[in-house]
């Protein structure tokens, strides 16, 4: 489904191209530029990142940061509602948007001969769109028609809502970037355009040009079009209210007739990677490979799927990139005939088992040979590269960060591991949701 | 500034970029066709193997046996079991992925320069001496039957379901490939080498690879890595005909959306009007935000996020489908509007205007798709499925230049038939009333 909505946090581990494809700048008016090269083919892709995601929607307004992504696609002074994608598909292109809590990104994928057209459209919608009462009031039916679909009709989707929700009380993250469907119906074109009006603007943006490009041609026709845009003086800093110290054991249990197969969650506030200090999240990483990364080999694979065969599935799950506190996640189904409670006290017994050995220096080498490898693999998709530079820019990285990362990766220590664990794996730090077709499974 | 967007246009489409490969096309000693592109400035290969056959080689009762054989096929091999072979992978760093679709198994390779040797020896093992342990069975099965179960609870399959049984019957396209729980648990380790022997043979081949590699190392490799498969397998299943007849069926699902999966018959890839096909439905119902049918249901109407149409030309049958999920209040519209634009196209055809912004896009659009190792290995392997020499990638913007729009209209009206399409709805419509 295009003009999607980035709900999950991407599990995929972050990785850097070679530093010497990359080439960054930042206009006069603040607006951030990343170069990236990769000349295989004639190809270009074309992002504006904006620092602004569905964690910085005023109270009462959940959903706004998206309904505006929609509606970035009608007009603007120059050009019609639906003007924009028609020159990028009759230009043999491809152009899509995404909203996360963190950023909202919009991009093309385009023959590399069209990117002065592309920066032409895009730096003209970064300030000058022009709504009609219409375009909102058809555009909020779509939006809910996506709700409906996406999260409604998903009882996974569903359950996670209620599970960030328990997460996060004090804190963004824990209303989805979709919104509250109430909240949804009574977005309007005032509030949307205050929005707008607020966050998109020069110094509030990351520009991330890859592909066959020579960087130098690329900075020239950023400052041609994007360079006249002025900044915004008065730009809101991105300051979310932090979540309280966290006391008390969180336990949720959603059930819907449409689960076929019952799960549970155990989800734990884990520190993001910031700006200088990635040592933590980096550790965690491994942490997510060592408890959960592979069913053949990490610690709950082994001992609930082959072992004790009590799980039909187990998983772990962990992203750093996030501007505020985020979340590492395992997943245990139970196999059939077994229960939630002695899934869940099976997975504990493998937590604690963790805690208390030794890390098997081999599997440290498998998973940072892994890494290693990961980001020979991610140099074949450029769009990819493109993406951790805009979420990183836009998650309180910087491009030293990206590039240190995988290097930091390498250098992850046994001992690290174990502290990070030791800090992570807090019950009282935790939410345990149970998602079941009915209240009997739920035991 | 903009005010020249619009002149700009037309001006830039004479310069559409040519997809740049260099495909080379080899027989190794062995015998074993291969389309190779050399690409040297990223340390690994990626090698794509495709099988035709797959599901539809399952043997009677056996619904789900080709299935489950390929999801063991990383499940221990040789002298190793499931978790050996997995830690024997891991400390490559290479990545295997095997999977059953319904004409075809798939394997996709990718393994670093470094090690190059010993992952082909390792994918060599999972290809020819699967082991297919009993607990190794029994813990994948398990993993199968819920996914049939969350098949059973889900709008999207549970409609796919009902329309290809209506449409096909006991053909293997009428069945899911995963099979039923019945069909699932009465599968024995004997099977699983049966379907293994059936579905994993040389005649039935398909090799590509991109890569850090020369194409004088793949010959060699193919024969090493695949030479000692079976020459031959059992005969495909007979061709058929899409027998379900236009209309309505309803079936009860307690959702706030109704989920529609439409179609009737289609074309076959090989028939000469097929690029006239391919615009017309793009032009309906597959070209993004300017399809008429994202258009008209989702743009105009807010009745939907998302609809689509496309050409489905099967080994052994063809189709033109689409789908759509709209709330239980509103499907009946987005259904109307849905057979409304179906007529119009058939009986209007398209304006020169949407041919040629048809044309445009598909012809920029094509070396796009051209990005990436593995992605150029995955078109490649598609084009030999399919008999399409080498050279199309050249010739093909040049196919679809060549369709006019007397051709395209003449094709239209004869591919959409308005009266045939037949609606499986999944939800609780409002107002939609089932023929049957």
């Amino acid at each position: 489904m295009t003009r999607f909505f980035a709900a999950f946090i991407l599990t995929v581990l972050a990785l850097a191209a070679k530093a010497d494809q990359v080439t960054t700048y930042t206009l006069d008016n603040g607006m951030d530029v990343v170069v990236i090269e990769d000349r295989r083919a004639p190809v270009v892709v074309h992002m504006v990142w904006y620092r602004v995601g569905s964690a910085d929607e005023p109270e009462g307004q959940s959903g706004i940061a998206h309904f505006l992504e929609h509606l970035m696609f009608k007009g603007t002074d120059v050009l019609e509602a639906g003007e924009f994608s028609q020159v990028v598909a009759v230009n043999g292109g491809r152009d899509n948007a995404f909203t996360s809590f963190d950023y909202t990104g919009y991009f093309q994928r385009i023959a590399s001969d069209r990117l002065d057209l592309m920066m032409q459209m895009e730096s003209n919608r970064m300030t000058n769109l022009a709504l009609t009462n219409d375009d909102i009031t058809f555009e909020r039916r779509v939006v809910l028609e996506e709700r409906s679909q996406v999260v409604e009709s998903n009882p996974g989707a569903m359950a996670r809502e209620q599970f960030m929700a328990a997460q996060y009380q004090n804190h963004r993250y824990g209303i989805p970037i979709i919104g509250w469907q109430h909240e949804i119906e009574q977005l309007d074109m005032p509030e949307l355009l205050e929005f707008y009006r607020q966050h998109y603007a020069p110094n509030n943006a990351v520009l991330i040009v890859a592909g066959d490009v020579d960087p130098t041609d690329v900075l020239a026709m950023a400052e041609q079009y994007y360079g006249p845009i002025p900044a915004k003086a008065d730009l809101p800093d991105r300051i979310r209210p932090i979540e309280p110290p966290q006391r008390a054991e969180r336990r949720v249990t959603y059930a819907d007739p449409r689960v076929s197969v019952p799960y549970l969650v155990r989800s734990y506030l884990a520190p993001q990677r910031t700006s200088g200090t990635q040592q933590e999240a980096a550790a965690l990483v491994y942490l997510a490979e060592l408890l959960g990364g592979s069913p053949f080999t990490s610690d709950l694979g082994r001992a609930l799927q082959f072992d004790s065969q009590l799980a039909i599935q187990t998983s772990a799950s962990y992203s750093g990139m996030s501007l505020d506190q985020t979340t590492f996640s395992l997943v245990v189904a139970p196999a059939t005939g077994v229960t939630l409670s002695e899934a869940e006290a099976a997975m504990d017994d493998v937590i604690a088992a963790f805690m208390e050995n030794d890390i098997d220096p081999a599997r440290m080498d498998a998973i940072r040979t892994q890494l290693r490898a990961s980001e020979i693999y991610a140099l074949d998709s450029t769009q990819g590269l493109a993406r951790r530079y805009g979420a990183a820019l836009t998650s309180g990285l910087t491009v030293e960060d990206v590039q240190q990362w995988p290097d930091i990766l390498q250098s992850v220590t046994p001992e690290q591991i174990k502290d990070a664990a030791a800090n992570l794996l807090n019950r009282n730090q935790a939410v345990t949701g149970w998602v079941v077709a009915n209240q009997e499974e739920a035991r | 500034m903009l005010r020249i967007l619009t002149a700009l246009w037309f001006a830039l489409l004479a310069s559409t970029a040519q997809a740049e490969i260099d495909i080379q096309e080899i027989t190794s000693p062995g015998g074993i066709n291969a389309w190779v592109v050399e690409e040297p400035s990223i340390p690994f290969v990626a090698l794509e193997i495709r099988f035709r056959g797959g599901a539809s080689l399952d043997e009677p009762g056996k619904r789900g046996a080709v299935n489950l054989m390929a999801a063991l096929l990383e499940e221990g091999a040789g002298d190793l079991d499931a978790q050996a072979f997995q830690t024997a992978r891991e400390a490559l760093a290479a990545r295997f992925r095997f999977n059953a679709s319904d004409d075809t198994i798939s394997v996709s390779a990718q393994f670093l320069t470094e090690n190059q040797q010993e992952a082909l020896a390792l994918l060599e093992q999972a290809l020819i001496n699967p082991r297919f342990d009993q607990p190794a069975m029994d813990r994948v099965r398990a993993q199968v039957l819920a996914g049939i179960a969350s098949d059973a609870t889900n709008p999207r399959s549970i409609a796919s379901a009902a329309l290809y049984a209506a449409a096909y019957g006991d053909h293997p396209y009428g069945t899911p490939l995963d099979g039923t729980a019945d069909s699932v648990n009465a599968l024995t380790r004997d099977d699983m080498f049966d379907a293994h022997r059936n579905t994993l043979t040389r005649d039935r081949l398909y090799v590509s690879v991109v890569g850090d590699v020369t194409v004088e190392e793949v010959g060699p490799m193919l024969d090493a890595l695949l030479g000692d498969l079976p020459a031959e397998g059992p005969a495909l299943p007979e061709d058929i005909a899409f027998g379900l007849p236009g209309g309505v069926t309803v079936i009860d699902f307690d959702n706030p959306q109704s989920v529609a999966l439409f179609g009737h018959a289609g074309m076959k890839r090989d028939d000469p009007d097929f690029f006239a096909a391919f615009i017309v439905n793009h032009v309906l119902g597959a070209g993004g935000f300017q399809s008429r049918l994202m258009t008209e249901v989702r743009e105009r109407r807010g009745l939907t996020y998302g609809i689509g149409s496309y050409l489905a030309p099967s080994f052994h049958s063809e189709t033109v489908m689409g789908n759509v999920a709209s709330s239980n209040a509103t499907i009946a519209e987005a259904i109307d509007v849905t057979r409304d634009e179906w007529a119009r196209m058939a009986e209007q055809g398209l304006t020169e205007a949407e041919l040629d912004a048809a044309k445009t896009f598909l012809t920029g659009e094509y070396p796009l798709r051209f990005d990436g190792n593995a992605a150029i290995a995955s078109i490649m392997v598609g084009m030999q499925m399919i008999d399409l020499p080498s050279d199309y990638v050249i010739n093909r913007n040049d196919y679809i230049e060549a369709v006019t729009l007397e051709e395209a209209n003449r094709v239209a009206a004869e591919l959409l038939r308005p009266d045939d399409l037949h609606f499986v709805v999944v939800g609780r419509p409002e107002g939609l009333e089932p023929t049957r």
